[in-house]
Order: structure tokens, then C-alpha cells, then sequence
């Protein structure tokens, strides 16, 4: 036998109809798309941290004109002192280098003043290696940002305008662009060094000049799918501008592809500044960029190591950074393509 | 096919006119004589100079005939070495170059297939970890700066190879790792992402329900179908190669192209950078329409029509 439950009736009380319970209500908050994006990238733990170490890098590349205020200041006499560090007692961190087999404290053999010590050491003109890092990592973010600036404008305008018109201007975009781009890009940047000269917008142009070919193709292939969506027909029929439309609706759809590649783009131009430097046609001395840091390290790469390693590892933890950052934004725009 | 291929050949031509035509007015916009001492030289000798290396002529004139000349694979004489003919240069050159770009590229893009596929195959394991973290690593360091590390660590401390020149075979292993670095990177990443798409379909599905090996699956479907698509990066991998090669060869003091290059940009070689600029050019075209072809072969799905994409 069951027992039976003893309810009073008052125990019981009607629903109010004011919170009607309904079905059909979404309790979660709902999330834009660029939130959700957000949320999946800091999921990806990897690409979270590199997230901001970036912006670490960029805050202290940013405040170098006030920080490393003198990056081009040289003392002769204090040429090719290691890194010192005071109170920190480890070779290669105290001032102390070898010397046919024996180590001696490189700053009491060149009479530095016992106050002044330079944390990464200086170079061959006595030039603060951890000044000029700062401001080379500098220049180096810059002519990446600049370039994908460029890039960016000009790819993207070029692609929605290719896809958008259709017919024969598309054919004619295209076969401008099947044309530059069968042109390996550093013959075509190297061309340019050479009748720009050195400095920084040269370099952000030549970089610039055919790196917009691969936004422009990604832009007109997604453009051409969203031409036929029904929402952009919707809005054709209402007598929408043409610009009113692509910047309306075509944009807002594209932002995930153009982000993906932005992120792509940066860090393959900041690897072609170093390049350009290093080779000699790009950043002009006595302006430090990544570049031509690594190029001046590498001739006493044997007995002064760390005149290049510090500005290689600034540039490799940057390109780095930018890569993984870059895999997870497109998992996070595209979770299609996530690990599954 | 045949109008596809005609027409490709076309654009080809078209394109490398239109290179060798910017190159050269670019070059005549740049300062800059084959005159090394120009103060000393009276009048008539630099008129014979000029005479010699056909700078006398008007600007029009020198066009015709170096575009005419390079049709024929004759891109005139250098200015650095006196009375060699650019491509006598490049033709004793390129050896080097070609044998350091194959040997990297067939190393860099079977590591790769290897590395990629393991990586896929055993998807979120450790394996997988290291190997997307080699790759970031290959993709991220620049190329010079993994050529001086290779040389500094393997020739010089632990003598394992030479540091430089050029001799034997084990004279290529140092520059070709440092070239092979991103091809392999390039290569695992792409081979990892196909994979793992691949292993996912419904046939790979049939297959392990018919109860074939994990191996025979991978072996036989999962592999082959997830290395066609890789042809189409064969093309930016060489121009990855060829951009390497200029750092590369310099460091290992290879004499190849890429070193000829940059030494001739330095001293404003002009008629060895337009004979160089074309010849990669006319490298990079031929390679992408060879990749092109061979994808619409090994792929039927690809069908090639006369009409374009």
C-alpha cells in the first residue's frame, strides 16, 4: 500500500499570470557575433596568451620614444659591453665575457663608471642594445600595421568591387591580379627598394604592393556568395545604395574573413621589413629596426652572441605570437575549421 | 585542354613582357652608371664606354632590343664583371641554386606529409602538440635567422658539417635545412588540416566498417586523397624558396643565384637584377601552370574548360 500524503488545501496557490511560465523564451543572453567570437578565443588558451604578450610588446614598442629615448646616442668607449644586470650574478647577465679562455669583467677592463650598466648590453658603436631593440621592435610593428593597413583597404575595396560588378570588370580585375601575383613578391619588393631608397614608407609600399592580392581574392569569393543571399537582394529591391549595401551588409559579413588574414598579413610583413633590412636595401642606418639589428649581431654572432640573439628572439616571439593569435581567431570566426 | 593550355601560355608571355618591361624602365629611372671612375675618364672614353654597353642609343631603341634580346635569353652584360654576359652568369650559377631549392623542397614537403599526417592521425595527443608547435616554430623564425643558428651550432661547435663554400654533398645539408624549414612547416600544417578533414568522411567511415587496418585506411584512402589538394601550394612554396635562397646562399657563401642577387642589388648591378628578376619570374610561371595542369589530372573533379573559372 502506498501512504497516502496529507495536503492541506491551502498549501497550494495559483500561478500568477503575470510570470507565465513561456516556452518559447530564450533565458540565455543573446550573443553577438563578435562576442561569441570572443568568447571561443579565450577558450583557446594558446592563442589567448599570445594575445597579450602582443599587446605587452606593443605597449612597451609604443612608449619607446619616451622609455629609449636615445637609441642612436653612441659611446665608443663602451663598445661591445655584455649585458649587466646589477645584483644578478650569472654569466652572460654581469658584465663579464671571455677572453682567450678566461672570464673578466668586461665593464672594469673599458673603466665604465660602476653606476651605469646596460641590461642587454651595447653594440659595436656603444649603442644601447636594449634601447635599440625597443624602438626596432618599434619600427618593425609599424611597417607590419602600415603595410596591412594598405593591404587591407586596397584588397578588400578591390575584391567587393571585383565580385559586386561582375562581367567583364571582374575578368579584367582578375587577370590583373593572376598577373601580379605570379610574380614572386620579393623580386617585386626588392625592384621597388631599389628605385624608392631606403626608409620606412618605401618599405611599407613595397610590402603593400602585392600583398593585397591574396585579401582581394578572399574578399571576392565571399562576396560573390553573399551577392546572391537574400538579404542583400531584399535590400537591392528597396532601392539601397550600392555603397549603402556593401557597407551595410556586405562588410559586417566579411569582418571574420578579413580579420583571419589582417592577422595573417601582419606578421608576413613584419617578416619582409627584417628581411629587406637584413639583406641592406630596407631600413637605413642608423635607425634600428629588427632587421638590421640581427644583421649587425650576426657579424660577432661568435664571440658576442648576444648581439643577436636578443633582437632575434624579439622578432621570433613576435612573428609567433602573430601565428598562433592568428589560428585561433579562425577557429573562433569559423568554428567549422576548429580541432574537432 | 588545348585552348586552356594555349591560353595559360598566353598569359604567361603577357606577363613576363609586361616584368621585363617594368624592369627596365624602373632600371632607367635609377642613378647610376656602369662608369667606375667617372671623374678621370675624358669625354670620348666615356662616349665608347657608353658605345659598349649600347647606352648611347635613344631610350626606345635600348627598349626594342633588350626586350628583343631577352626573348632570346640574352639579358646583355653585367656591369659588375666587366664584359660578362648576364646570362653566362646565371647559367654557371644556377646548379647550386636549383640542386640546394629541390633538395629542400622535396625534404621540407615529405616531412611534412609525414609529420602532418601523424599529426591528424593521432589528433589532440601529444604528437599532435609538438608537431603543430614545430610547424608554428618553422613558419615563424625567419629563414636568416635559422641559417646562422644551424651554421654557427652544427658547423662551427660541433664540427659536423662544413660552415660554408661549396663542394660535396655535405656541403648542401646545412643550407638546405635552412632552406627546407618552411616548406615543412607550410606543408605539415596543410597535409594536418586536410588529414583531419579527410578522416572525417563518410568513406573512411565504410572503410573501418568493412574492418580494414587503421594503417590500410590511412595508407590507402586517408593519405591520397588528402595530398591532391597539396599541389596547389606547391607554387608559394617556391616562391617561398626562392625568397630563402637570397639569405640562405649568402650566409653559407653558396654561389648561386640568390647570392649573385643581393650582391648585385648592393653595387647596382642593373642588367644581372632585370636577367634575375626575369628568370624567377619566368620560374614562378612555368610552376604554376605546371601545378595547375597536373591538379586538373590528378584530380578529375577539376575539370579544366576553356572558359576560365
Amino acid at each position: 500500500m502506498e501512504e497516502k500524503m496529507n495536503l492541506a488545501p491551502d498549501a497550494f496557490e495559483p500561478v500568477s499570470k503575470k510570470d507565465e511560465l513561456d516556452d518559447e523564451k530564450i533565458v540565455a543572453p543573446s550573443r553577438t557575433f563578435i562576442q561569441d567570437a570572443w568568447r571561443r578565443l579565450r577558450q583557446n588558451k594558446a592563442s589567448y596568451v599570445c594575445l597579450w604578450i602582443l599587446v605587452v610588446i606593443g605597449l612597451i614598442a609604443f612608449t619607446s620614444p619616451i622609455t629609449a629615448s636615445h637609441p642612436n646616442v653612441s659611446h665608443p668607449n663602451y663598445a661591445n659591453l655584455p649585458p649587466k644586470i646589477p645584483g644578478v650574478n650569472i654569466n652572460g647577465l654581469n658584465g663579464t665575457t671571455m677572453v682567450a679562455g678566461k672570464r673578466v669583467d668586461a665593464y672594469k677592463q673599458n673603466n665604465v663608471p660602476s653606476k651605469i650598466h646596460y641590461t642587454l648590453g651595447t653594440d659595436y658603436l656603444g649603442r644601447s642594445l636594449a634601447e635599440r631593440i625597443l624602438r626596432g621592435t618599434l619600427v618593425s610593428l609599424l611597417i607590419g600595421l602600415f603595410a596591412t593597413l594598405i593591404d587591407l583597404i586596397v584588397g578588400v575595396g578591390y575584391g567587393v568591387v571585383s565580385a559586386w560588378k561582375g562581367g567583364i570588370t571582374d575578368i579584367i580585375l582578375q587577370r590583373i591580379i593572376e598577373v601580379i601575383s605570379s610574380v614572386p613578391n620579393i623580386v617585386i619588393m626588392v625592384l621597388l627598394m631599389l628605385v624608392l631608397k631606403g626608409g620606412m614608407l618605401p618599405i611599407i609600399l613595397a610590402i603593400a604592393f602585392n600583398g593585397w592580392t591574396t585579401m582581394a581574392r578572399l574578399t571576392r569569393a565571399q562576396t560573390l556568395q553573399l551577392k546572391s543571399q537574400e538579404y542583400v537582394l531584399a535590400a537591392r529591391t528597396l532601392g539601397e545604395s550600392t555603397f549603402k549595401i556593401a557597407v551595410k551588409h556586405l562588410l559586417p559579413n566579411l569582418s571574420s574573413v578579413i580579420i583571419i588574414q589582417t592577422m595573417f598579413t601582419i606578421p608576413s610583413a613584419i617578416f619582409f621589413e627584417a628581411f629587406l633590412s637584413y639583406i641592406g636595401i630596407g631600413i637605413q642606418a642608423p635607425t634600428a629596426s629588427l632587421g638590421t639589428l640581427i644583421s649587425d649581431g650576426q657579424k660577432n654572432f661568435q664571440f658576442l652572441p648576444y648581439q643577436m640573439w636578443y633582437p632575434a628572439i624579439m622578432l621570433s616571439i613576435i612573428m609567433i605570437a602573430f601565428n598562433i593569435l592568428a589560428d585561433g581567431l579562425r577557429d573562433a570566426f569559423d568554428p567549422r575549421t576548429a580541432r574537432r | 585542354m588545348a585552348r586552356y593550355l594555349a591560353r595559360r601560355i598566353f598569359y604567361l608571355a603577357l606577363t613576363l613582357f609586361l616584368i621585363a618591361s617594368i624592369t627596365f624602365f624602373l632600371m632607367k629611372l635609377m642613378p647610376g652608371t656602369p662608369l667606375n671612375n667617372q671623374a678621370k675618364l675624358t669625354p670620348q672614353q666615356i662616349k665608347v664606354i657608353y658605345e659598349h654597353y649600347g647606352l648611347n642609343k635613344p631610350v626606345w631603341q635600348q627598349y626594342v632590343s633588350y626586350i628583343v634580346d631577352a626573348a632570346h635569353g640574352n639579358f646583355g652584360l653585367s656591369f659588375q664583371f666587366s664584359d660578362q654576359p648576364v646570362s653566362y652568369l646565371i647559367s654557371s650559377r644556377i646548379g647550386p641554386s636549383m640542386q640546394l631549392g629541390g633538395q629542400a623542397m622535396v625534404v621540407g614537403v615529405v616531412v611534412g606529409i609525414v609529420v602532418g599526417s601523424l599529426s591528424a592521425i593521432r589528433k589532440n595527443t601529444w604528437i599532435d602538440g609538438t608537431s603543430t608547435f614545430i610547424s608554428i616554430l618553422g613558419i615563424s623564425i625567419p629563414s636568416f635567422v635559422l641559417a646562422i643558428l644551424l651554421q654557427y651550432y652544427l658547423g662551427l661547435k660541433l664540427q659536423l658539417f662544413p660552415i660554408a663554400d661549396w663542394g660535396g654533398f655535405s656541403y648542401t645539408v646545412l643550407p638546405t635545412l635552412a632552406l627546407a624549414a618552411s616548406p615543412f612547416a607550410e606543408t605539415s600544417r596543410f597535409v594536418r588540416t586536410e588529414m583531419v578533414d579527410v578522416l572525417g568522411s563518410d568513406y573512411i567511415e565504410l572503410a573501418r566498417a568493412k574492418g580494414l587496418s587503421r594503417m590500410g585506411i590511412v595508407w590507402h584512402h586517408a593519405l591520397r586523397n588528402s595530398l591532391i589538394p597539396l599541389v596547389t601550394v606547391i607554387g608559394p612554396l617556391t616562391a617561398a624558396i626562392m625568397t630563402g635562397s637570397m639569405v640562405v646562399e649568402n650566409i653559407f657563401s653558396v654561389p648561386g643565384i640568390g647570392e649573385q642577387f643581393v650582391k648585385s642589388i648592393l653595387v647596382n648591378d642593373y642588367p644581372t637584377i632585370m636577367g634575375v628578376t626575369l628568370l624567377y619570374s619566368a620560374l614562378l610561371c612555368a610552376i604554376l601552370l605546371l601545378t595547375d595542369l597536373v591538379y586538373g589530372i590528378i584530380d578529375p573533379r577539376i575539370r579544366i574548360t576553356g572558359k576560365g573559372e
